[in-house]
């Protein structure tokens, strides 16, 4: 009896929560985006000082924002703004919400934030831009009417290009060549290897030969093991090209302590932490990725920009980033960083992350 | 009894002392109407879970597949809404399907008579992985604002979370249903002593399975909640929630053996963990510092009950 009764308490509760008539995804309308504030920009306008700015990485704790972080700092020292960096020990969609909420209570200017997921976060940003802060996202955005601008690390054509030039350059112009990436169905690593595609089509790579695409599941296992069933699939590969952190990595060690080193080349997308072995042993000759430093200054400088109302976020404003010279906003509110950077042994022991 | 109230007694005591240093060391802002929105909205669904746990750990017995439920009645709304069902069919299935998720942690843990702690270590991990299966790695988020709304805004004219509300009609039936009627009595008579309780006439099993079911059900109700909160259905939501969940329950003094401990001494804990949590973030405390004092408090938690206790005893014996 008991069971019957307290479940039915619960349902109808449940039940009570929602309003009358049916409501699915078609009845439901889109949720319309919020327009950029109506303030008009002054690119004249000084840049405030004592700002206070929020960081709020993905994660605290990881290597790759402790280094973004130290970009903010540094860009947060250039214009005497007070930069305070905060977050979650867990990369849960969620858990960055109560930071952003704590932020708007203690009435911070601006907040940089890197989203752990895009629409989780949405709902407590729109929240604290209706309270006044300037919200800017680097590396991964939020959904767009919660932001007022993304800090892009690098576009697409960017990042699949460069990689492309890398592989080139390392493996003398011509033979065949492999794409180890993610997983089948990696959003960013897809329309890298479309744009990898469509760059070797062209007549300066038409020495190379793209002959196969295997997937390595972002899993150090598994991309070490299809490394090594590329090299026996495929006699004459000349060079991998492996954009994803995990599986150039793997790749590295695989071919180091193979016949293969030095006479396959690799080259990816990977942190120099974790390639410094494979570069200085001269398995890699090169890779690429952007400087997250970088990412954590312009994006302070932009938080900075925008709470001093030199920008809006609107397309075509430009402003000032510091050390980083000029940027313009693009469509949909985006500012891209720049190409990545490319580490070699000469330059690889600058960078710690 | 006298010893549980006076652990309950420092209960408040310390939310007070944590209510006053808030609001001196952060000049007024701590209890000023925003930050206990966003409070309430933090311990919305710790304190909606931490209901039916309450009854199921009294009884002696443990669920900690709460968060996994969580997170798969989070990927069926998502899932459902994808399919084109409407929201008012969609929720009452979900919370159906949590009660199902719980009637077979209570199936196994009363006709088979297995640990509940080894039965929902395992269905932990089910639940979790159906939900992955549900949904993938995707997210669901375009709900309408009517209904996200529900997660993000005040009741009109006031600055409580609407969840808080749901989570307080639930306490009262809860409450009334383990302090004031002869299934509550039940309840704690199988905590303190099974065998006893069977041999008295009380339907052990059944109240049992009932416990589980309400714990399956209310988890589900929290999916919704958590699910229009960041209107974003996802499998990987709340994990690891039912650490939080237990730690409160066991804050608010109910015995970890079962038999012992009420519901406002949990309201207490919910809101002592809760309130903590969220003035340490205020201050800018590193989130080191945050994982320490919640381990601690934790361990106080277990500890200062069952000291307590045999101070009293002691006193007993010792004239």
């Amino acid at each position: 009896m008991n069971t019957r009764l307290v479940l039915a308490l619960v349902m109808s509760g449940a039940v009570a929560l929602t309003a009358c008539g049916g409501t699915t995804k078609d009845s439901a309308g889109q949720q319309t985006g919020a327009a950029t504030g109506s303030a008009k920009a002054d690119p004249n306008a000084p840049l405030k000082e004592n700002l206070k700015i929020t960081f709020l990485p993905k994660q605290v704790n990881n290597p790759y924002f402790a280094v973004a972080q130290k970009g903010a700092e540094n860009a947060g020292g250039s214009i005497k703004a007070e930069v305070k960096a905060t977050g979650p020990s867990d990369a849960a969609a969620s858990s960055q919400v109560t930071y952003i909420n704590t932020a708007a209570q203690q009435r911070q200017d601006a907040l940089v934030i890197s989203a752990n997921d895009a629409n989780a976060v949405a709902p407590a940003l729109k929240s604290a831009r209706s309270q006044g802060l300037k919200v800017v996202t680097f590396d991964s955005d939020a959904a767009p009417d919660a932001r007022d601008v993304f800090i892009n690390q690098a576009t697409s054509n960017e990042i699949a290009a460069g990689q492309v030039k890398l592989i080139s350059e390392a493996v003398g112009g011509s033979g065949e060549i492999a794409i180890l990436s993610a997983t089948p169905n990696a959003t960013n690593q897809n329309a890298w290897i479309e744009v990898m595609k469509t760059e070797l089509a062209k007549p300066a790579y038409a020495g190379l030969k793209l002959v196969e695409t295997a997937y390595g599941n972002d899993d150090d296992q598994t991309s070490f093991q299809k490394t090594q069933g590329l090299l026996q699939a495929h006699p004459n590969l000349k060079g991998i090209i492996s954009p994803t952190t995990v599986g150039v990595a793997a790749a590295a060690r695989y071919l180091s302590s193979s016949e293969y080193k030095g006479k396959v080349q690799l080259t990816g997308l990977g942190t120099p932490n974790q390639m410094r072995k494979f570069v200085q042993d001269g398995t890699v000759k090169s890779f690429a990725l952007w400087d997250p430093s970088k990412l954590g200054y312009l994006a302070t400088r932009t938080a900075a920009a925008l709470a001093s109302g030199q920008i809006t976020g609107a397309e075509g404003e430009k402003y000032d980033a510091g050390d980083l010279g000029e940027y313009t906003i693009g469509a949909k509110g985006e500012v891209v960083l720049g190409p990545p950077t490319v580490f070699t042994k000469d330059n690889i022991d600058q960078f710690d992350f | 009894m006298r010893n549980l109230l006076r652990w309950e007694t420092a209960l408040v005591f310390l939310l007070i002392v944590v209510a006053l240093t808030g609001q001196v060391s952060t000049d007024g802002s701590f209890l000023s109407g925003g930050n206990l929105f966003y409070l309430g909205l933090d311990i919305g669904e710790i304190a909606l879970i931490a209901l039916p746990l309450t009854l199921v750990i009294v009884a002696g017995e443990i669920d900690l597949s709460v968060a996994s439920v969580l997170g798969l009645a989070s990927a069926l709304v998502g899932w459902l809404w994808n399919a084109g069902w409407p929201l008012e069919t969609i929720l009452p299935v979900v919370v159906v399907a949590g009660a199902l998720a719980g009637a077979v942690n209570g199936l196994l843990v009363t006709r088979l008579g297995l640990p509940s702690l080894a039965v929902t270590i395992g269905t932990l991990a089910l639940y979790r992985g159906l939900a992955l299966v549900v949904l993938g790695d995707t997210a669901v988020a375009d709900f309408p604002a009517a209904y996200t709304d529900f997660g993000t805004t005040p009741v009109p004219g006031t600055d409580i979370p609407y969840p808080i509300v749901l989570a307080a009609v639930l306490a009262l039936l809860f409450g009334v249903a383990l302090h004031a009627s002869s299934f509550g009595r039940s309840v704690y008579a199988i905590g303190a002593n099974e065998e006893g309780a069977r041999f008295s006439g009380i339907r052990v099993k059944r109240v049992k399975l009932t416990l589980f079911v309400l714990a399956g059900a209310v988890a589900a109700v929290a999916g919704i909640v958590y699910t229009f909160r960041f209107s974003s259905a996802r499998a990987d939501n709340g994990v690891g929630l039912e650490l939080a969940v237990v730690a409160a329950v066991l804050l608010g003094g109910v015995s970890i053996f079962g038999g012992r401990g009420s519901l406002f001494g949990v309201l207490a804990g919910v809101l002592l963990l809760g309130g903590l949590r969220n003035l340490l973030i205020l201050q800018d405390t590193s989130t080191e510092v945050l994982t320490i004092v919640t381990g601690l408090l934790l361990l106080v938690s277990v500890l200062a009950p069952s000291i307590t206790r045999r101070v009293a005893t002691l006193r007993k014996v010792t004239p």
